[in-house]
Protein backbone atom coordinates (compact mmCIF):
# COMPACT_ATOMS: atom_id res chain seq x y z
CA UNK A 1 0.00 0.00 0.00
CA UNK A 2 2.52 2.57 1.36
CA UNK A 3 4.88 1.48 -1.82
CA UNK A 4 2.15 1.80 -4.39
CA UNK A 5 1.36 5.37 -2.90
CA UNK A 6 5.79 6.27 -3.40
CA UNK A 7 5.12 5.51 -7.39
CA UNK A 8 1.76 8.29 -6.87
CA UNK A 9 3.89 10.91 -5.45
CA UNK A 10 6.05 10.06 -7.88
CA UNK A 11 3.99 11.09 -10.78
CA UNK A 12 2.34 13.96 -8.87
CA UNK A 13 6.32 15.06 -8.64
CA UNK A 14 6.30 14.74 -12.35
CA UNK A 15 3.07 16.36 -13.36
CA UNK A 16 3.70 19.67 -10.91
CA UNK A 17 5.86 21.20 -13.40
CA UNK A 18 3.72 20.59 -16.42
CA UNK A 19 0.15 20.67 -14.98
CA UNK A 20 -1.29 22.11 -18.24
CA UNK A 21 -1.16 18.46 -19.23
CA UNK A 22 -3.30 17.56 -16.76
CA UNK A 23 -5.72 21.00 -16.50
CA UNK A 24 -6.56 20.62 -20.49
CA UNK A 25 -8.19 17.05 -20.28
CA UNK A 26 -9.93 18.68 -17.43
CA UNK A 27 -12.14 21.30 -20.13
CA UNK A 28 -12.67 18.05 -22.64
CA UNK A 29 -16.29 17.04 -21.02
CA UNK A 30 -17.35 21.21 -20.83
CA UNK A 31 -16.62 21.45 -24.31
CA UNK A 32 -18.70 18.21 -25.01
CA UNK A 33 -21.36 19.54 -22.68
CA UNK A 34 -21.74 23.22 -24.72
CA UNK A 35 -20.87 22.29 -28.27
CA UNK A 36 -23.54 19.01 -28.38
CA UNK A 37 -25.34 18.92 -24.85
CA UNK A 38 -26.44 22.28 -24.82
CA UNK A 39 -26.21 23.05 -28.89
CA UNK A 40 -27.92 20.02 -29.83
CA UNK A 41 -30.07 20.26 -26.87
CA UNK A 42 -31.96 23.03 -28.84
CA UNK A 43 -32.93 20.97 -31.37
CA UNK A 44 -33.65 17.36 -29.07
CA UNK A 45 -35.20 19.29 -25.99
CA UNK A 46 -35.86 16.46 -24.13
CA UNK A 47 -34.78 13.11 -23.28
CA UNK A 48 -37.36 10.41 -21.48
CA UNK A 49 -34.99 8.30 -18.75
CA UNK A 50 -36.54 5.98 -16.47
CA UNK A 51 -40.13 7.50 -17.62
CA UNK A 52 -39.37 10.65 -16.54
CA UNK A 53 -38.75 13.70 -19.57
CA UNK A 54 -35.00 15.72 -19.02
CA UNK A 55 -33.60 17.90 -20.44
CA UNK A 56 -30.90 16.90 -22.77
CA UNK A 57 -27.68 18.48 -21.49
CA UNK A 58 -29.10 16.80 -18.12
CA UNK A 59 -28.92 13.74 -19.80
CA UNK A 60 -25.70 13.72 -21.64
CA UNK A 61 -23.43 15.67 -18.41
CA UNK A 62 -23.11 12.41 -16.24
CA UNK A 63 -22.51 10.47 -19.28
CA UNK A 64 -19.19 12.80 -19.71
CA UNK A 65 -18.17 12.12 -16.30
CA UNK A 66 -17.89 8.60 -17.03
CA UNK A 67 -16.46 9.73 -20.57
CA UNK A 68 -13.41 11.67 -18.81
CA UNK A 69 -12.63 9.37 -16.09
CA UNK A 70 -11.98 7.02 -19.07
CA UNK A 71 -10.31 8.75 -20.80
CA UNK A 72 -7.86 10.48 -18.31
CA UNK A 73 -6.96 6.51 -17.12
CA UNK A 74 -6.42 5.63 -20.88
CA UNK A 75 -3.92 8.29 -21.43
CA UNK A 76 -1.93 7.68 -18.46
CA UNK A 77 -1.85 3.86 -18.72
CA UNK A 78 -1.43 3.94 -22.72
CA UNK A 79 1.02 6.34 -23.76
CA UNK A 80 2.99 7.45 -20.14
CA UNK A 81 3.16 3.60 -19.23
CA UNK A 82 4.45 2.52 -22.86
CA UNK A 83 7.16 5.05 -22.22
CA UNK A 84 7.89 4.51 -18.96
CA UNK A 85 8.19 0.22 -19.83
CA UNK A 86 9.85 0.52 -23.45
CA UNK A 87 11.68 3.87 -23.69
CA UNK A 88 12.67 5.63 -20.64
CA UNK A 89 13.13 2.28 -18.69
CA UNK A 90 11.57 3.89 -15.60
CA UNK A 91 10.55 0.85 -14.33
CA UNK A 92 13.73 -1.10 -14.71
CA UNK A 93 15.23 1.49 -12.35
CA UNK A 94 11.92 1.05 -10.30
CA UNK A 95 12.35 -2.78 -9.73
CA UNK A 96 16.06 -2.75 -8.21
CA UNK A 97 14.56 -0.92 -5.17
CA UNK A 98 12.88 -2.63 -2.28
CA UNK A 99 9.83 -1.42 -4.39
CA UNK A 100 8.14 -4.91 -6.29
CA UNK A 101 6.76 -4.93 -9.35
CA UNK A 102 3.12 -5.53 -7.73
CA UNK A 103 3.51 -2.06 -6.12
CA UNK A 104 4.67 -0.62 -9.04
CA UNK A 105 2.01 -1.52 -11.15
CA UNK A 106 -0.21 -0.74 -8.30
CA UNK A 107 0.94 3.05 -7.98
CA UNK A 108 0.62 3.31 -11.74
CA UNK A 109 -2.93 2.14 -11.38
CA UNK A 110 -4.06 4.25 -8.61
CA UNK A 111 -2.66 7.06 -10.14
CA UNK A 112 -4.29 6.67 -13.33
CA UNK A 113 -7.90 5.81 -11.66
CA UNK A 114 -6.94 9.19 -9.25
CA UNK A 115 -6.97 11.54 -12.63
CA UNK A 116 -9.94 10.22 -13.64
CA UNK A 117 -11.95 10.70 -10.42
CA UNK A 118 -9.93 14.07 -10.09
CA UNK A 119 -11.48 15.37 -13.59
CA UNK A 120 -14.78 14.20 -12.06
CA UNK A 121 -14.72 16.13 -8.88
CA UNK A 122 -14.04 19.64 -11.06
CA UNK A 123 -17.31 18.47 -13.92
CA UNK A 124 -19.38 17.63 -11.06
CA UNK A 125 -18.95 21.09 -9.01
CA UNK A 126 -19.99 22.34 -12.51
CA UNK A 127 -22.62 20.70 -12.88
CA UNK A 128 -24.19 21.02 -9.91
CA UNK A 129 -23.50 24.75 -10.67
CA UNK A 130 -25.85 24.91 -13.53
CA UNK A 131 -28.62 22.40 -11.71
CA UNK A 132 -28.20 19.45 -13.79
CA UNK A 133 -27.73 17.19 -10.62
CA UNK A 134 -30.66 15.76 -9.27
CA UNK A 135 -29.98 13.47 -6.41
CA UNK A 136 -27.80 13.22 -3.36
CA UNK A 137 -26.77 9.98 -4.54
CA UNK A 138 -24.54 12.21 -7.05
CA UNK A 139 -22.19 12.57 -4.16
CA UNK A 140 -21.02 9.19 -4.73
CA UNK A 141 -20.41 9.83 -8.20
CA UNK A 142 -16.59 10.67 -7.45
CA UNK A 143 -16.51 7.05 -6.24
CA UNK A 144 -18.07 5.93 -9.51
CA UNK A 145 -15.23 7.47 -11.46
CA UNK A 146 -12.56 6.20 -9.27
CA UNK A 147 -13.65 2.71 -10.35
CA UNK A 148 -14.27 3.22 -13.55
CA UNK A 149 -11.02 4.97 -13.32
CA UNK A 150 -9.18 1.94 -12.18
CA UNK A 151 -11.03 -0.40 -14.66
CA UNK A 152 -9.86 0.67 -17.85
CA UNK A 153 -6.20 1.48 -16.05
CA UNK A 154 -6.39 -2.26 -15.55
CA UNK A 155 -7.38 -3.05 -18.83
CA UNK A 156 -4.96 -0.41 -20.83
CA UNK A 157 -2.21 -1.73 -18.99
CA UNK A 158 -2.47 -4.91 -19.71
CA UNK A 159 -2.87 -3.37 -23.76
CA UNK A 160 -0.08 -1.67 -23.99
CA UNK A 161 2.37 -4.20 -22.75
CA UNK A 162 1.57 -5.38 -26.53
CA UNK A 163 2.41 -2.27 -27.73
CA UNK A 164 5.78 -2.47 -30.37
CA UNK A 165 5.72 0.86 -31.37
CA UNK A 166 4.46 4.54 -30.87
CA UNK A 167 2.51 3.89 -34.32
CA UNK A 168 0.50 0.64 -32.53
CA UNK A 169 -1.25 3.24 -30.75
CA UNK A 170 -3.78 4.15 -33.79
CA UNK A 171 -4.80 0.43 -33.02
CA UNK A 172 -4.94 0.57 -29.63
CA UNK A 173 -7.59 3.83 -29.94
CA UNK A 174 -9.40 3.24 -32.57
CA UNK A 175 -10.66 -0.03 -30.38
CA UNK A 176 -11.88 2.52 -28.11
CA UNK A 177 -13.95 4.82 -30.47
CA UNK A 178 -17.04 1.99 -30.80
CA UNK A 179 -16.66 2.03 -26.82
CA UNK A 180 -17.67 5.54 -27.12
CA UNK A 181 -20.82 5.06 -29.80
CA UNK A 182 -21.68 2.48 -28.23
CA UNK A 183 -21.64 3.71 -24.41
CA UNK A 184 -25.31 5.77 -24.68
CA UNK A 185 -23.24 9.20 -23.57
CA UNK A 186 -24.97 10.93 -25.97
CA UNK A 187 -28.43 8.27 -26.93
CA UNK A 188 -30.21 6.29 -24.81
CA UNK A 189 -30.32 2.61 -25.14
CA UNK A 190 -33.80 2.60 -26.69
CA UNK A 191 -32.41 4.71 -29.89
CA UNK A 192 -29.89 1.57 -30.72
CA UNK A 193 -32.01 -1.24 -32.26
CA UNK A 194 -32.87 -4.00 -30.52
CA UNK A 195 -30.35 -6.30 -32.04
CA UNK A 196 -28.20 -3.80 -30.81
CA UNK A 197 -28.44 -3.91 -27.24
CA UNK A 198 -26.47 -6.82 -25.90
CA UNK A 199 -23.63 -5.25 -27.67
CA UNK A 200 -24.48 -2.06 -25.64
CA UNK A 201 -24.35 -4.36 -22.76
CA UNK A 202 -20.90 -5.82 -23.26
CA UNK A 203 -19.34 -2.69 -23.24
CA UNK A 204 -17.30 -1.65 -20.36
CA UNK A 205 -18.20 2.22 -20.71
CA UNK A 206 -21.62 1.46 -21.27
CA UNK A 207 -21.69 1.03 -17.79
CA UNK A 208 -19.72 4.00 -16.20
CA UNK A 209 -22.44 5.62 -17.95
CA UNK A 210 -25.43 4.17 -16.67
CA UNK A 211 -23.93 3.86 -13.54
CA UNK A 212 -23.03 7.71 -13.17
CA UNK A 213 -26.52 8.63 -15.22
CA UNK A 214 -27.90 6.23 -12.37
CA UNK A 215 -26.25 8.52 -9.40
CA UNK A 216 -26.74 12.00 -11.16
CA UNK A 217 -30.65 11.76 -11.49
CA UNK A 218 -31.33 9.42 -8.22
CA UNK A 219 -31.93 6.47 -10.52
CA UNK A 220 -30.46 3.84 -8.33
CA UNK A 221 -31.47 0.52 -9.25
CA UNK A 222 -30.11 -2.81 -9.05
CA UNK A 223 -28.70 -3.00 -12.50
CA UNK A 224 -26.23 -0.36 -11.00
CA UNK A 225 -24.88 -2.78 -8.91
CA UNK A 226 -24.44 -4.93 -12.04
CA UNK A 227 -22.28 -1.69 -13.71
CA UNK A 228 -20.77 -1.94 -10.50
CA UNK A 229 -20.17 -5.50 -10.52
CA UNK A 230 -18.63 -5.30 -14.44
CA UNK A 231 -16.73 -2.74 -13.66
CA UNK A 232 -14.98 -4.44 -10.32
CA UNK A 233 -14.22 -7.94 -12.09
CA UNK A 234 -12.55 -5.81 -15.15
CA UNK A 235 -10.03 -4.06 -13.20
CA UNK A 236 -9.45 -7.38 -11.52
CA UNK A 237 -8.75 -9.33 -14.40
CA UNK A 238 -7.29 -6.67 -16.13
CA UNK A 239 -4.69 -5.93 -12.98
CA UNK A 240 -3.61 -9.55 -12.74
CA UNK A 241 -3.34 -9.86 -16.54
CA UNK A 242 -1.23 -6.94 -16.59
CA UNK A 243 0.80 -8.02 -13.60
CA UNK A 244 1.87 -11.28 -15.98
CA UNK A 245 2.46 -9.44 -18.76
CA UNK A 246 4.75 -6.61 -16.97
CA UNK A 247 6.57 -9.55 -15.07
CA UNK A 248 7.28 -11.69 -18.26
CA UNK A 249 8.45 -8.00 -19.61
CA UNK A 250 10.71 -6.57 -17.24
CA UNK A 251 11.83 -9.68 -15.14
CA UNK A 252 13.39 -12.09 -17.74
CA UNK B 1 30.90 -10.89 7.53
CA UNK B 2 29.06 -12.26 4.97
CA UNK B 3 30.75 -12.94 1.33
CA UNK B 4 28.37 -9.83 -0.98
CA UNK B 5 27.98 -12.06 -3.93
CA UNK B 6 28.23 -16.59 -3.84
CA UNK B 7 27.31 -18.25 -7.33
CA UNK B 8 27.82 -21.75 -7.96
CA UNK B 9 27.07 -23.00 -11.52
CA UNK B 10 24.94 -20.12 -12.04
CA UNK B 11 23.08 -20.56 -15.33
CA UNK B 12 20.92 -17.81 -17.56
CA UNK B 13 19.06 -19.50 -20.64
CA UNK B 14 16.78 -17.33 -22.83
CA UNK B 15 14.79 -20.27 -24.51
CA UNK B 16 17.66 -22.88 -26.51
CA UNK B 17 20.50 -19.86 -25.61
CA UNK B 18 22.62 -20.16 -23.19
CA UNK B 19 23.97 -16.68 -21.92
CA UNK B 20 25.10 -17.79 -18.90
CA UNK B 21 26.73 -21.19 -18.44
CA UNK B 22 27.17 -22.47 -14.95
CA UNK B 23 29.32 -19.84 -14.01
CA UNK B 24 31.10 -19.80 -10.14
CA UNK B 25 31.60 -16.48 -8.49
CA UNK B 26 32.62 -15.18 -4.81
CA UNK B 27 33.38 -11.34 -3.99
CA UNK B 28 33.90 -11.17 -0.94
CA UNK B 29 32.91 -7.76 1.66
CA UNK B 30 35.08 -4.75 1.18
CA UNK B 31 36.32 -6.04 -1.81
CA UNK B 32 36.19 -4.65 -5.58
CA UNK B 33 35.70 -7.41 -8.17
CA UNK B 34 35.32 -6.43 -11.89
CA UNK B 35 33.95 -8.59 -14.83
CA UNK B 36 35.44 -8.28 -17.73
CA UNK B 37 34.79 -9.63 -21.47
CA UNK B 38 33.83 -8.84 -24.75
CA UNK B 39 30.04 -8.04 -26.34
CA UNK B 40 27.99 -10.53 -25.50
CA UNK B 41 29.63 -12.63 -23.16
CA UNK B 42 27.14 -12.69 -20.72
CA UNK B 43 27.94 -10.00 -18.27
CA UNK B 44 24.76 -7.91 -18.36
CA UNK B 45 22.67 -11.07 -17.66
CA UNK B 46 24.81 -12.07 -14.72
CA UNK B 47 24.07 -8.71 -13.36
CA UNK B 48 20.38 -8.49 -13.60
CA UNK B 49 20.99 -12.26 -11.69
CA UNK B 50 22.83 -10.70 -9.03
CA UNK B 51 20.14 -7.68 -8.63
CA UNK B 52 17.10 -10.03 -8.24
CA UNK B 53 15.17 -9.30 -11.19
CA UNK B 54 15.87 -12.12 -13.46
CA UNK B 55 15.58 -15.38 -11.93
CA UNK B 56 18.35 -17.79 -12.56
CA UNK B 57 17.69 -20.54 -14.61
CA UNK B 58 19.51 -23.09 -12.35
CA UNK B 59 22.53 -22.80 -9.99
CA UNK B 60 22.96 -21.49 -6.71
CA UNK B 61 22.74 -17.89 -5.90
CA UNK B 62 23.29 -16.05 -2.72
CA UNK B 63 23.67 -11.70 -2.32
CA UNK B 64 24.11 -10.32 0.90
CA UNK B 65 23.67 -14.27 2.17
CA UNK B 66 19.89 -13.75 1.14
CA UNK B 67 18.24 -15.62 -1.63
CA UNK B 68 17.45 -13.17 -4.75
CA UNK B 69 14.64 -15.67 -5.33
CA UNK B 70 13.03 -15.41 -1.72
CA UNK B 71 14.27 -12.08 0.16
CA UNK B 72 14.32 -10.09 -3.10
CA UNK B 73 13.49 -6.35 -1.36
CA UNK B 74 16.00 -7.37 1.44
CA UNK B 75 18.59 -7.56 -0.35
CA UNK B 76 17.84 -4.73 -2.47
CA UNK B 77 17.56 -2.31 0.53
CA UNK B 78 21.25 -2.69 0.84
CA UNK B 79 22.10 -2.82 -2.99
CA UNK B 80 22.88 -0.05 -5.06
CA UNK B 81 22.36 -0.53 -8.79
CA UNK B 82 23.36 1.35 -11.76
CA UNK B 83 22.19 -0.88 -15.29
CA UNK B 84 24.49 -0.62 -18.46
CA UNK B 85 21.76 1.76 -20.42
CA UNK B 86 20.91 4.75 -17.95
CA UNK B 87 17.62 4.81 -16.66
CA UNK B 88 17.26 8.16 -14.85
CA UNK B 89 13.92 9.62 -14.51
CA UNK B 90 13.99 12.28 -17.33
CA UNK B 91 10.15 13.91 -16.48
CA UNK B 92 12.09 14.65 -13.09
CA UNK B 93 15.11 17.44 -12.44
CA UNK B 94 18.11 15.82 -11.17
CA UNK B 95 17.70 16.58 -7.47
CA UNK B 96 14.03 15.28 -7.99
CA UNK B 97 15.66 11.94 -9.14
CA UNK B 98 18.16 11.28 -6.04
CA UNK B 99 15.12 12.46 -3.84
CA UNK B 100 12.44 9.75 -5.30
CA UNK B 101 14.98 7.42 -5.31
CA UNK B 102 15.35 8.06 -1.43
CA UNK B 103 11.62 7.75 -1.25
CA UNK B 104 11.58 3.89 -2.91
CA UNK B 105 14.45 2.97 -0.27
CA UNK B 106 11.70 4.26 2.06
CA UNK B 107 13.42 7.40 3.29
CA UNK B 108 11.30 10.56 4.11
CA UNK B 109 11.21 13.64 2.21
CA UNK B 110 13.34 15.58 4.92
CA UNK B 111 15.74 12.84 4.91
CA UNK B 112 15.75 12.14 1.22
CA UNK B 113 16.44 15.78 0.61
CA UNK B 114 19.76 16.04 2.83
CA UNK B 115 20.83 12.87 0.83
CA UNK B 116 20.24 14.93 -2.39
CA UNK B 117 22.72 17.24 -1.24
CA UNK B 118 25.28 14.87 -0.49
CA UNK B 119 25.33 13.29 -3.52
CA UNK B 120 24.76 16.02 -5.77
CA UNK B 121 28.14 17.11 -4.06
CA UNK B 122 29.36 13.43 -4.90
CA UNK B 123 28.88 13.81 -8.09
CA UNK B 124 29.93 17.27 -8.91
CA UNK B 125 25.94 17.98 -9.62
CA UNK B 126 25.29 20.43 -7.55
CA UNK B 127 25.09 23.56 -9.61
CA UNK B 128 22.58 20.97 -12.26
CA UNK B 129 20.63 20.46 -9.50
CA UNK B 130 17.46 21.80 -10.48
CA UNK B 131 18.39 20.78 -14.37
CA UNK B 132 15.85 18.80 -16.17
CA UNK B 133 18.02 15.39 -16.65
CA UNK B 134 17.88 15.35 -20.55
CA UNK B 135 20.15 18.54 -20.65
CA UNK B 136 23.23 16.25 -19.21
CA UNK B 137 26.16 14.64 -20.86
CA UNK B 138 26.41 11.66 -20.99
CA UNK B 139 28.84 11.87 -18.16
CA UNK B 140 27.21 13.37 -15.99
CA UNK B 141 24.06 11.02 -16.76
CA UNK B 142 26.25 8.10 -15.37
CA UNK B 143 27.73 10.18 -12.61
CA UNK B 144 23.37 11.17 -11.18
CA UNK B 145 23.17 7.43 -11.98
CA UNK B 146 25.93 6.38 -9.56
CA UNK B 147 24.45 9.01 -6.69
CA UNK B 148 21.55 7.73 -7.32
CA UNK B 149 22.01 4.16 -6.63
CA UNK B 150 23.94 5.15 -3.63
CA UNK B 151 20.72 7.13 -1.58
CA UNK B 152 20.59 4.31 0.50
CA UNK B 153 23.82 3.96 1.54
CA UNK B 154 24.21 0.37 -0.24
CA UNK B 155 26.74 -2.46 0.95
CA UNK B 156 27.21 -3.26 -2.45
CA UNK B 157 27.45 -1.41 -5.52
CA UNK B 158 26.65 -3.28 -8.77
CA UNK B 159 28.06 -1.32 -11.92
CA UNK B 160 27.61 -2.77 -15.28
CA UNK B 161 29.75 -0.93 -17.70
CA UNK B 162 29.95 2.49 -15.81
CA UNK B 163 32.39 4.63 -18.30
CA UNK B 164 31.65 3.01 -21.83
CA UNK B 165 30.97 5.71 -24.22
CA UNK B 166 32.81 8.39 -22.08
CA UNK B 167 35.67 11.18 -22.90
CA UNK B 168 38.55 10.18 -21.09
CA UNK B 169 38.42 13.13 -18.56
CA UNK B 170 34.68 12.08 -17.58
CA UNK B 171 35.93 8.60 -16.88
CA UNK B 172 39.00 9.29 -14.51
CA UNK B 173 36.30 11.54 -12.73
CA UNK B 174 34.15 8.36 -12.43
CA UNK B 175 37.09 6.08 -11.30
CA UNK B 176 38.26 8.59 -8.69
CA UNK B 177 34.48 8.52 -7.18
CA UNK B 178 34.57 4.92 -7.41
CA UNK B 179 37.41 5.06 -5.30
CA UNK B 180 36.13 7.12 -2.73
CA UNK B 181 33.26 4.51 -2.41
CA UNK B 182 35.81 1.66 -2.28
CA UNK B 183 37.73 3.81 0.07
CA UNK B 184 34.83 3.75 2.33
CA UNK B 185 34.58 -0.08 2.35
CA UNK B 186 31.50 -0.60 -0.18
CA UNK B 187 32.15 -3.64 -1.92
CA UNK B 188 32.04 -2.80 -5.90
CA UNK B 189 30.94 -5.34 -8.93
CA UNK B 190 31.84 -3.66 -12.16
CA UNK B 191 31.51 -5.37 -15.67
CA UNK B 192 34.17 -3.30 -18.63
CA UNK B 193 35.48 -3.71 -22.08
CA UNK B 194 38.03 -2.07 -20.72
CA UNK B 195 41.35 -3.59 -19.48
CA UNK B 196 42.98 -0.09 -18.09
CA UNK B 197 39.53 -0.02 -16.01
CA UNK B 198 39.46 -3.55 -14.44
CA UNK B 199 43.48 -2.50 -13.52
CA UNK B 200 43.06 0.38 -12.16
CA UNK B 201 39.88 -0.14 -9.81
CA UNK B 202 39.55 -4.42 -9.60
CA UNK B 203 41.26 -6.13 -6.48
CA UNK B 204 40.08 -9.21 -8.35
CA UNK B 205 38.30 -10.01 -11.44
CA UNK B 206 37.09 -12.90 -13.70
CA UNK B 207 37.24 -12.89 -17.45
CA UNK B 208 34.23 -13.74 -19.17
CA UNK B 209 33.65 -14.96 -22.63
CA UNK B 210 30.93 -17.31 -24.27
CA UNK B 211 28.63 -17.28 -21.14
CA UNK B 212 31.61 -18.68 -19.29
CA UNK B 213 34.35 -17.74 -16.85
CA UNK B 214 37.82 -18.26 -18.91
CA UNK B 215 40.29 -16.94 -16.32
CA UNK B 216 39.97 -15.72 -12.44
CA UNK B 217 42.61 -13.71 -10.22
CA UNK B 218 43.90 -9.99 -9.65
CA UNK B 219 45.24 -8.47 -12.24
CA UNK B 220 48.84 -9.17 -11.55
CA UNK B 221 48.47 -13.06 -10.88
CA UNK B 222 46.19 -12.91 -14.57
CA UNK B 223 49.70 -11.15 -16.45
CA UNK B 224 52.08 -13.14 -14.36
CA UNK B 225 50.27 -16.75 -15.14
CA UNK B 226 49.20 -16.30 -18.45
CA UNK B 227 51.33 -13.79 -20.40
CA UNK B 228 55.14 -12.66 -20.01
CA UNK B 229 56.47 -9.13 -18.53
CA UNK B 230 56.46 -7.52 -21.66
CA UNK B 231 54.93 -7.40 -25.28
CA UNK B 232 57.41 -6.14 -27.99
CA UNK B 233 54.95 -5.08 -30.58
CA UNK B 234 56.18 -5.53 -34.51
CA UNK B 235 54.92 -4.16 -38.02
CA UNK B 236 56.64 -5.25 -41.50
CA UNK B 237 55.68 -4.13 -45.15
CA UNK B 238 52.66 -6.30 -46.18
CA UNK B 239 54.84 -8.16 -48.76
CA UNK B 240 57.70 -9.19 -46.26
CA UNK B 241 57.87 -12.62 -44.76
CA UNK B 242 59.65 -12.66 -41.93
CA UNK B 243 59.97 -16.22 -40.11
CA UNK B 244 58.85 -14.95 -36.39
CA UNK B 245 58.30 -18.12 -35.16
CA UNK B 246 61.08 -19.17 -32.28
CA UNK B 247 61.37 -15.73 -30.51
CA UNK B 248 59.72 -14.57 -26.89
CA UNK B 249 57.58 -17.19 -25.20
CA UNK B 250 54.77 -16.91 -27.48
CA UNK B 251 53.60 -14.72 -30.99
CA UNK B 252 50.46 -13.80 -31.46
CA UNK B 253 49.93 -12.60 -35.40
CA UNK B 254 47.71 -9.82 -35.74
CA UNK B 255 46.19 -7.95 -39.03
CA UNK B 256 48.21 -5.08 -38.73
CA UNK B 257 50.94 -6.37 -36.38
CA UNK B 258 52.54 -9.21 -34.70
CA UNK B 259 52.48 -9.21 -30.80
CA UNK B 260 55.98 -11.01 -29.36
CA UNK B 261 55.87 -12.50 -25.62
CA UNK B 262 59.04 -11.87 -24.03
CA UNK B 263 60.88 -11.09 -20.62
CA UNK B 264 62.73 -8.41 -22.03
CA UNK B 265 61.20 -6.75 -25.38
CA UNK B 266 64.60 -4.39 -25.99
CA UNK B 267 66.64 -7.80 -26.12
CA UNK B 268 64.02 -9.40 -28.48
CA UNK B 269 64.52 -6.51 -31.01
CA UNK B 270 67.69 -6.33 -30.84
CA UNK B 271 68.26 -10.03 -31.87
CA UNK B 272 65.57 -9.24 -34.74
CA UNK B 273 68.41 -6.21 -35.53
CA UNK B 274 71.15 -8.53 -35.53
CA UNK B 275 69.61 -11.50 -37.48
CA UNK B 276 68.31 -8.70 -40.42
CA UNK B 277 65.12 -8.67 -39.57
CA UNK B 278 64.01 -5.14 -38.74
CA UNK B 279 61.19 -4.61 -38.35
CA UNK B 280 59.30 -1.45 -40.49
CA UNK B 281 58.31 -0.12 -36.83
CA UNK B 282 58.49 -1.28 -33.30
CA UNK B 283 57.01 -0.95 -29.73
CA UNK B 284 58.03 -2.16 -26.15
CA UNK B 285 54.97 -2.10 -23.98
CA UNK B 286 54.68 -4.04 -20.05
CA UNK B 287 51.98 -6.73 -20.72
CA UNK B 288 48.31 -6.12 -19.65
CA UNK B 289 44.82 -7.95 -19.19
CA UNK B 290 44.51 -7.24 -23.20
CA UNK B 291 47.19 -9.66 -23.80
CA UNK B 292 45.74 -11.96 -21.12
CA UNK B 293 42.43 -12.08 -22.63
CA UNK B 294 43.95 -12.41 -26.49
CA UNK B 295 46.03 -15.49 -25.11
CA UNK B 296 43.00 -17.22 -23.48
CA UNK B 297 40.47 -16.76 -26.26
CA UNK B 298 42.54 -16.26 -29.03
CA UNK B 299 40.60 -12.80 -29.87
CA UNK B 300 40.79 -9.32 -28.86
CA UNK B 301 38.66 -7.85 -26.65
CA UNK B 302 37.49 -4.84 -28.19
CA UNK B 303 37.69 -5.39 -31.93
N1 LIG C 1 16.12 -10.90 -22.70
C1 LIG C 1 16.91 -11.60 -23.54
N2 LIG C 1 16.36 -12.46 -24.43
C2 LIG C 1 17.13 -13.18 -25.28
N3 LIG C 1 18.48 -13.11 -25.32
C3 LIG C 1 19.09 -12.27 -24.47
C4 LIG C 1 18.34 -11.48 -23.53
N4 LIG C 1 19.22 -10.75 -22.80
C5 LIG C 1 20.44 -11.07 -23.26
N5 LIG C 1 20.37 -11.99 -24.25
C6 LIG C 1 21.51 -12.57 -24.98
O1 LIG C 1 22.41 -13.11 -24.05
C7 LIG C 1 23.77 -12.88 -24.47
C8 LIG C 1 24.51 -12.21 -23.35
O2 LIG C 1 24.02 -10.89 -23.23
P1 LIG C 1 24.55 -9.91 -22.11
O3 LIG C 1 23.75 -8.66 -22.25
O4 LIG C 1 24.55 -10.59 -20.81
O5 LIG C 1 26.04 -9.67 -22.59
P2 LIG C 1 27.09 -8.62 -22.09
O6 LIG C 1 28.31 -9.38 -21.70
O7 LIG C 1 26.51 -7.72 -21.09
O8 LIG C 1 27.39 -7.83 -23.43
P3 LIG C 1 27.66 -6.26 -23.67
O9 LIG C 1 29.11 -6.06 -23.40
O10 LIG C 1 27.35 -6.08 -25.11
O11 LIG C 1 26.78 -5.51 -22.77
C9 LIG C 1 23.68 -12.05 -25.73
O12 LIG C 1 23.88 -12.91 -26.83
C10 LIG C 1 22.29 -11.51 -25.74
O13 LIG C 1 21.80 -11.38 -27.06
MG1 LIG D 1 26.10 -5.79 -20.98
Amino acid sequence: MIAAWIVVERNLLSYRRTPAVLLSAMFEPFIFLFGLGIGLGKLIDTVEWHGEPIEYAAFVAPGLIAVSAMNGALFEMSFNFYFKLRESRTYDAMLVTPLGLRSVLDGELSWAMIRGGLYSVVFLAALAAFGYLESWWALLIPLAALLIGLSFASIASWATTFVRGWQDFDLFFLATQPLFVLSTTFFAIDVYPDWAHPIVYATPLYHGVDLVRDLARGTVAWSSFGNIAYLLVMAGVGRALATRRSAELLTT
Amino acid sequence: MERAVHAAGLTKRFGDFTAVDGIDLAVESGESFAMLGPNGAGKSSTMRMISTVSPATSGELRVLGKVPDTDGPAIRSRMGVVAQEDNLDDALTVRENIMIYGRYFGLSWSDARRKALELLDFAQLTDRADAQVNSLSGGMKRRLSIARALVNDPDLVLLDEPTTGLDPQARHLLWERLYQLKERGVTLLLTTHYMDEAEQLSDRLVVMDNARIVAEGSPSTLIAEHVSKEVLEVRYPADATVDLESLGHRIEPLADRTLVYTDSGEATLAELVNSGRTPSSSLVRRAGLEDVFLALTGRRLVE
